[in-house]
C-alpha cells in the first residue's frame, strides 16, 4: 500500500509537466496578447513592445516555458499581470471557497446519490423508485448553469430562503453545493440502484439468506459492500466533472472561487495566473483520484494495486 | 441397512410454480417424499427437473415474485414451514436446517473473511460473542480438514481454492450443528478428486452429527456412493423414489433406465454415449399425460392422455409410470386385438 502511494506520487510528476505544458502552448496560441491588453488602448507600439520586455514575453516559448517549470517547482507561480501580486497568494485566497463548495457537492453526490439508489433498488417498481429515477434523469439532463439559475429564482428571489449569491454561511453553500452536485447524485442514485439490483442476484446473497439472517443485514452488510464498488468509480469520475462544474457554479452564484480566478484570468489573459490555477486544480484532481483507488482497495480487496 | 425410523422432514405434495410473461411454470408439480433422522435422500434429475427449486422450496427461499410455493406442505418435526412467519423461518434456516450450493466460487462473499462468514451464522443463532464466534469458526474450519486454520480463517474466498470454498461453506452450513442439511450438488464445480474428498467429508460430518442430508445431484455415482434412498425427478414431478441400490439394480422407470443406461461404461467399448432421445419438453408447453412419454420408447395411447401416479410398487419402491399400473395390460391387450404393434 505505501508503496503504491509513493509510487501514485512520483506519477504526478509527468502528469503535471504535460498538463502545464499543453496549458502554457494554449496560451501561446490564442489570439490576444497580454502586454497589449495590460498596456491600454491607444498604446504606442513601443510601450507595448516594452511591457513584453519587462514581462519577458519576447524571449523563445521554450525558454520561457523552462524557466517557468523551474520556479513553479520552488512554489514560485509567479506574478498576476493584473494584479502584481505572487499567483501563488492569491489562488491560497480563493482556493479554500472552492473547496468548500467542491466538499459540499460531493457530499450532495454521494450522501444524496447513495440513498436515493438504496431506496430505489430495494423498492423496486415502485412509487418511490420511478420518482426518484424520473428525479435522476432530470437531474443528468439539466445544464447546471440552468439548473442554478432556476434555483436562485424560486429559492432566492421568490420564496427569499437563501441568499442570491456569495459565500460565507451555510445558507449561501445549499443552492451551490445542489447545483453542482445534482448531475452527479443522478449519476450515483442510477448506478447505486443498477448495482444493488444486481448484487441482490448474486449467489452469496442466497448463502446469505440461508445462513438466516435479516433482510436489512442481508441488504446493509453483505449486499451494499459489494454494491458500492462500481459506485465509487463513478464518484470517482465525478471529481473530475467537479473542477469543471465549480468554474460555471461560482460563475452562476458569484462565488469568489479559483474557478471565477480562473476564468476572470483567461479573459485578462493572464498567464501567470491560469498556468497556475490550472496547475493547483490538477494537483488536487490527482490527488482525489489517488484517494478513490486508496477507497477502492478497501473496499475490494480482490484488487492489487501493483 | 441402516434403521431410520425418527421422521425428521415430510414433504407433501409440494408445488413451486413460476408465474412470468411466458405463462405458468411448474417447476416443482406435486413433490412427495420424506426424510429420516440420520438418513441421506438423493434427489437426481436432469438440468430443469427442479430439484434445486425444490430444495430451495424447503427453505422458503424461491425467489418471489415470480415464484411462488402454490401448494403443498412441508412438515420439519411435525410443523408445517409452509405456515411459519419469516421471522420464525429465519431461526431456522442456518441453524436447524443449513444448505450448501453448487458454486463455492460465487456462494462465499467476496468482502468479508472466511472466518467472519461462518462466525456470522455463530453469532446470529447461538448468541456468542466476537471472540467465541470467531473461535468456533476456526474449529469448524479445522473439522472440515482446512490446514492452518487460524490464518484460513482471516482470508478472504479470492484467496482460497474452489475445494477449499466448498469445505467453508460446509463449516458454514455445519456451525449450528443442523438436523437436516440440504446439499445442491456440492461438488459438481469440483475437480473429481476434490468431489471425492468433499463427498467423504459430508458423509463422516453426518455421522458425527447425526444429520439428515438431501443431496442434490445429476451424478448417479454420487448417488451410489453416498444417499440410503433415492427421489429421480422429471419436468417437476417425481417418477420414481427407491432405495438407492434398489436403483442400480432393479430401475423401474424408463426414464431411471434411460438415466442409468446413459452412464459411461468401462466394461463396455462404447464408440459413442448412450442418450434418451429428445429434450425435456418447455415448462410452459408441458404434456397433457406423462412428461416422458415424448421420450419414452415405451410409450402408449394412456401415457399422453394422463398423468400416472406415484404408485408403490414393491416394498420400498414407488413409481409413477403407467407400465405398473393395471390399465397398462389393458391398454397393451386392447392394442394386441388390433393388431398393432
Amino acid at each position: 500500500m505505501f508503496v503504491f502511494i509513493v509510487r501514485r506520487i512520483l506519477q504526478t510528476i509527468p502528469v503535471l509537466l504535460g498538463v502545464s505544458l499543453v496549458v502554457f502552448l494554449i496560451m501561446q496560441m490564442v489570439p490576444g496578447d497580454p502586454a497589449t491588453l495590460l498596456a491600454g488602448e491607444g498604446a504606442t507600439k513601443e510601450t507595448i513592445a516594452m511591457i513584453r520586455h519587462q514581462l519577458g514575453l519576447d524571449r523563445p516559448i521554450l525558454y520561457q516555458y523552462v524557466d517557468y517549470v523551474i520556479h513553479a517547482v520552488q512554489g514560485d507561480f509567479g506574478q498576476s499581470l493584473r494584479s502584481s501580486r505572487p499567483v501563488l497568494d492569491e489562488i491560497m485566497v480563493r482556493l479554500p471557497i472552492t473547496l468548500e463548495l467542491a466538499l459540499a457537492s460531493i457530499f450532495i453526490t454521494v450522501v444524496l446519490g447513495m440513498v436515493a439508489g438504496i431506496i430505489s433498488a430495494t423498492r423496486q417498481y415502485s412509487a418511490a423508485d420511478i420518482s426518484i429515477m424520473i428525479v435522476a434523469l432530470l437531474g443528468i439532463s439539466l445544464p447546471s448553469f440552468w439548473l442554478g439559475l432556476m434555483l436562485i429564482y424560486f429559492f432566492s428571489v421568490n420564496l427569499q430562503w437563501f441568499p442570491v449569491s456569495g459565500w460565507g454561511t451555510i445558507s449561501h453553500m445549499i443552492l451551490p453545493a445542489i447545483t453542482l452536485g445534482a448531475g452527479g447524485a443522478a449519476i450515483v442514485a442510477r448506478m447505486t440502484r443498477s448495482s444493488m439490483l444486481e448484487v441482490v442476484r448474486q449467489d452469496y446473497i442466497r448463502t446469505a439468506k440461508a445462513k438466516g439472517l435479516k433482510e436489512h443485514v442481508i441488504i446493509y452488510k453483505h449486499g451494499l459492500k459489494n454494491a458500492l464498488i462500481p459506485v465509487i468509480t463513478v464518484v470517482g469520475l465525478q471529481f473530475g466533472a467537479l473542477l469543471g462544474g465549480t468554474v460555471l457554479t461560482e460563475s452562476v452564484f458569484a462565488i469568489n472561487g479559483l474557478g471565477r480566478l480562473i476564468v476572470d484570468a483567461i479573459r485578462t489573459r493572464d498567464l501567470p495566473m491560469v498556468q497556475g490555477g490550472v496547475l493547483i486544480a490538477s494537483v488536487i484532481f490527482v490527488f482525489m483520484n489517488l484517494a478513490v483507488d486508496i477507497l477502492y482497495r478497501y473496499f475490494n480487496k480482490r484488487i492489487d494495486l501493483n | 441397512m441402516k434403521q431410520f425410523n425418527e421422521t425428521i422432514l415430510e414433504v407433501k405434495n409440494l408445488q413451486t410454480h413460476f408465474f412470468t410473461d411466458e405463462g405458468t411454470s411448474k417447476a416443482v408439480d406435486g413433490i412427495s417424499f420424506t426424510l429420516n433422522k440420520g438418513e441421506t435422500l438423493g434427489i437426481v434429475g436432469e438440468s430443469g427437473s427442479g430439484k434445486s427449486i425444490t430444495s430451495l422450496s424447503l427453505l422458503r427461499l424461491i425467489p418471489s415474485p415470480p415464484g411462488k410455493i402454490a401448494g403443498g406442505s412441508i412438515l420439519f418435526k411435525g410443523e408445517d414451514l409452509l405456515a411459519k412467519t419469516e421471522k420464525q423461518m429465519r431461526s431456522i434456516r442456518g441453524n436447524e436446517i443449513s444448505m450448501i450450493f453448487q458454486e463455492p466460487m460465487t456462494s462465499l462473499n467476496p468482502v468479508y473473511s472466511a472466518g467472519e462468514q461462518i462466525a456470522e451464522a455463530i453469532r446470529l443463532h447461538q448468541k456468542l460473542g466476537k471472540k467465541e464466534a470467531w473461535a468456533k469458526a476456526v474449529d469448524m474450519l479445522r473439522l472440515v480438514g482446512i490446514p492452518s486454520p487460524e490464518k484460513r480463517a482471516k482470508q478472504e474466498p479470492h484467496e482460497l481454492s474452489g475445494g477449499m470454498r466448498q469445505r467453508v461453506m460446509i463449516a458454514m452450513a455445519l456451525a449450528c450443528h443442523p438436523e437436516v442439511l440440504i446439499a445442491d450438488e456440492p461438488t459438481t464445480a469440483l475437480d473429481v478428486t476434490i468431489q471425492a474428498q468433499i463427498l467423504e467429508l459430508i458423509k463422516t460430518l453426518q455421522k458425527d452429527f447425526g444429520t439428515a442430508v438431501i443431496l442434490i445431484t445429476h451424478d448417479l455415482g454420487v448417488v451410489y456412493e453416498t444417499c440410503d434412498r433415492v427421489a429421480v425427478m422429471y419436468a417437476g414431478k417425481m417418477v420414481e423414489y427407491t432405495l438407492a441400490k434398489e436403483i442400480f439394480t432393479n430401475p423401474k422407470h424408463p426414464y431411471t433406465i434411460g438415466l442409468l443406461n446413459s452412464l459411461p461404461r468401462l466394461d463396455l467399448d462404447q464408440e459413442e454415449l448412450t442418450t434418451i432421445p429428445g429434450t425435456v419438453p418447455s415448462p410452459y408447453d408441458m404434456p397433457k399425460g406423462c412428461s416422458f412419454a415424448p421420450r419414452c420408447a415405451h410409450a402408449k395411447p394412456i401415457c399422453e392422455q394422463a398423468v400416472p401416479d406415484l404408485e408403490s410398487v414393491g416394498p420400498d419402491t414407488e413409481v409413477s409410470c403407467w407400465m405398473y399400473t393395471p390399465q397398462w395390460d389393458k391398454e397393451y391387450e386392447a392394442e394386441e386385438k388390433v393388431g398393432v404393434q
